[in-house]
């Protein structure tokens, strides 16, 4: 087991979609856990955990791509992933990819011991459960599948959010519901997907938030995507982003 | 009824049946917000004790498949009963149809089975004549309707109350409201006068008991009950793997699936029945058949889908599935619809024919954790697509391109790092304020619906050296 408490090493594997389409999230996860007094690094090489092609069936080309990133992080003490599916793609799926392989099984045993998602990390590891973040808005969190049913990770987030100073938690209504993303199915099957983003986005309208929060931003790119197209006031935000908040002085 | 090939058009088909979906999502939300209630009641962490030894049971009963099968056969014969050990659904329809001719029975009446849909049953009686009737409320609603079950335990979910009602106008003498308890009670008076003249009477199978033979028959109408008491011939299909060792292992399973079905402590009417009557009874059949059904289950065995044949057929899993409940059974294809539908079609009818099923999800996994068994639903989905990969190399042969590149790209960070820059240089014919506002398919699929972001003016590894300058100052 890891060492606990404060003053720790950890890598950060960003994940590609923060990466490319959000470095703001990454901006936040960097600030949130250098205030939290971890040593951060960034190892050079990272790219994708290699969710899309492992969730499409193609194992080989995954394991592939797998193996770069376990090589990648071989000397980090830890490795923290603002993304708990692919945190989970990771705890779950690379056992799967290297069941056969007794020298990479044992690699990727390795890598997953030491990989915990964002949220997991501070609370579970750092001990921290208020990381002195001011957001005074009515907010609401949407729990993603993967990270909750998958990597077992459910409250920590929820006890993040609800120790911002200033913030109105509601829960919302069938939080657990999967959004609808699913990876290639928004787009192999975009009009049921579209069914249940559209099922999500009004459960989130009927807490009156506005923001929606969440841990995982291909779920958020889906749900906002969504939002966006109907034209609702409501922002959409990454636990980071939310807890990177200092009040008035750093209003989002 | 015209079997249409495309899982895409079936799905399409089913979008556009706005009276399906609502009575589909009302029927779904009740059934899974009963079963949260009841898991609630138990408490999460006796539910999952719960889950560990139903899996452990049902996993020892595969596991001895073989045994537990002669153990129920022997009890069965040594009780007066016979047996049928059906490879196929054909020998399965071919046992029953020819005792149907040598009874020379006219009317044969049904409880619920799943697994005579899945052998084509009635069509089959049909064609000798026989007169058959489904006893069961939801399964005689789509018998009147001509139709094929679209839920596991509620097979008339799709249809509302309107529906209902001009399908009964249809063979009542009165007419009758629109309203439920006028509708159960006319189905109720009509089916009752049936059960009368009973020639055979066919039920499905819960459980069957290895060491005493006993069926157990759970419903809620007391159909099947009624059936296995009033019928000279009785005939009780079942697939081979529905067994349990002994009585006491029934506790559990009685329990959980009641609870995971609809989330009632237990169904109203369990019914343990041990075949042909004997001197002392009142009441029972003179006459008792067994039809094993194995029809693709025993290759399953020893593969990595062996734990499918855990299932206890709760439906759990398809009120837990968000595709299922935007899309109804039917869209599904073959008679096990949702989830574990989406496992079964392909592994017991092929993957070349309903391999599409295995991408009917989002992997959301709550499939796997609202079965009772501990199916893994989901990695199941997962291997599936693997195996219909690596079956048909050159199934879709844009996506197989797509990977190769991809892994050929995201393995060398100097080759992401450039295409990533290329696509962002490249994608302004694509982009209007701040989005993607056109784009090739799939891109065009994700569009219908939703905005995309245009990739950003920086990537996190562009700032990453300004972040980490900040931190050593």
């Amino acid at each position: 087991m890891h060492r606990r408490g404060k003053n720790l090493k950890a890598s950060l594997f960003i994940t590609c979609i923060a990466d490319l389409m959000y470095a703001d999230v990454g901006k936040s996860v960097v600030s949130v856990l250098k205030r939290s007094g971890v040593e951060l690094d960034f190892p050079e090489g990272q790219t994708c955990c290699g969710q899309p092609a492992f969730s499409s069936g193609y194992y080989k080309d995954t394991a592939i791509v797998a193996k770069k990133i376990i090589d990648v992080f071989e000397n980090s003490e830890m490795v923290v992933i603002p993304s708990g599916s692919c945190a989970a793609m990771i705890h779950h799926g690379y056992p799967i990819l290297f069941k056969d392989d007794p020298i990479w099984r044992k690699k990727a045993k390795d890598f997953v011991e030491k990989t915990y998602e964002f949220s997991q990390f501070i609370v579970d590891i750092l001990g921290i459960t208020d990381v002195g973040a001011v957001f005074p808005q009515k907010v609401t969190y949407h729990s993603s599948c993967h990270m909750t049913r998958i990597l077992g990770v459910e409250e920590q987030p929820k006890i993040l959010l609800q120790n911002v100073k200033g913030i109105d938690f509601i829960e919302l209504p069938y939080s657990f519901d999967c959004c609808g993303f699913g990876g290639t199915f928004s787009m192999k099957m975009a009009d049921i997907s579209a069914e249940i983003v559209e099922e999500k986005v009004n459960h989130i309208i009927s807490t009156g938030a506005d923001v929606l929060v969440g841990s995982d931003l291909t779920c958020l790119m889906n749900i906002s995507g969504r939002i966006n197209r109907r034209g609702i006031p409501i922002k959409t935000m990454h636990l980071a982003q939310v807890l990177d908040q200092r009040g008035e002085k750093h209003a989002f | 009824m015209h079997f249409e090939p495309s899982f895409h058009k079936r799905y399409h088909k089913a979008l556009r049946d706005q009276a399906m979906i609502k009575a589909v999502k009302l029927g779904t939300g009740r059934l899974r917000g009963q079963r949260a209630t009841a898991v609630e009641a138990v408490g999460k962490e006796r539910w999952m004790e719960f889950r560990d030894r139903a899996e452990a049971i049902r996993l020892h009963v595969i596991q001895h498949l073989d045994q537990y099968l002669e153990q129920l056969v022997d009890n069965v014969l040594k009780k007066g009963g016979h047996v049928c050990l059906a490879k196929t659904g054909e020998e399965a329809v071919q046992y029953i149809t020819s005792l149907a001719k040598k009874k020379n029975a006219k009317a044969i009446i049904k409880s619920k089975s799943m697994v005579s849909e899945e052998i084509h049953l009635n069509p089959a009686l049909e064609k000798e004549g026989c007169n058959v009737i489904e006893s069961d409320l939801g399964e005689w609603i789509i018998q009147l309707a001509g139709e094929t079950p679209s839920h596991i335990i509620a097979p008339a979910m799709h249809k509302n109350r309107l529906q209902v009602a001009e399908l009964f106008n249809a063979v009542s003498e009165e007419k009758l409201s629109t309203e439920i308890a006028d509708l159960c009670g006319f189905a109720r008076k009509h089916l009752r006068e049936k059960f009368l003249g009973i020639d055979i009477g066919i039920t499905g199978c819960n459980f069957a008991i290895a060491d005493s033979g006993a069926i157990t028959l759970c419903t809620n109408e007391g159909n099947a009950r009624i059936i296995s008491a009033l019928s000279p011939t009785l005939v009780t299909i079942m697939g081979m793997e529905r067994i349990l060792p002994s009585i006491d292992d029934l506790a559990v399973m009685l329990s959980l699936l009641a609870r995971s079905a609809t989330g009632q402590k237990l169904t109203v009417y369990n019914t343990l029945s041990t075949g042909v009557r004997n001197e002392e009874e009142l009441d029972g059949p003179q006459e008792f058949h067994l039809v094993i059904v194995d029809n693709g289950r025993s290759k399953l065995l020893g593969t990595k889908y062996e734990k499918v044949l855990n299932c206890i057929r709760c439906g759990s899993c398809l009120n837990a599935c968000p595709v299922y409940r935007n899309i109804g059974g039917h869209a599904y294809g073959w008679v096990y619809p949702g989830p574990i539908g989406a496992v079964l079609s392909p592994l017991y009818q092929g993957i070349d024919k309903f391999g599409e099923l295995a991408y009917a999800t989002t992997l959301c996994g709550a499939c796997t954790f609202a079965c009772p068994v501990k199916i893994p639903l989901h990695d199941m989905l997962y291997a599936l697509r693997n195996d219909k990969v690596e079956l048909e190399k050159k199934g879709e042969l844009a996506e197989d391109i797509a990977y190769k590149g991809w892994s050929a790209v995201f393995a060398t960070m100097s080759r992401y790092r450039f295409s990533v820059r290329m696509a962002r240089r490249f994608q302004f014919p694509l982009v209007k304020a701040g989005k993607i506002a056109y784009g090739p398919p799939p891109i065009s699929e994700w569009l219908k619906h939703r905005d995309m972001p245009a990739l950003p003016d920086q990537f996190f590894h562009e700032i990453w050296p300004n972040l980490h300058q900040d931190r050593k100052e």
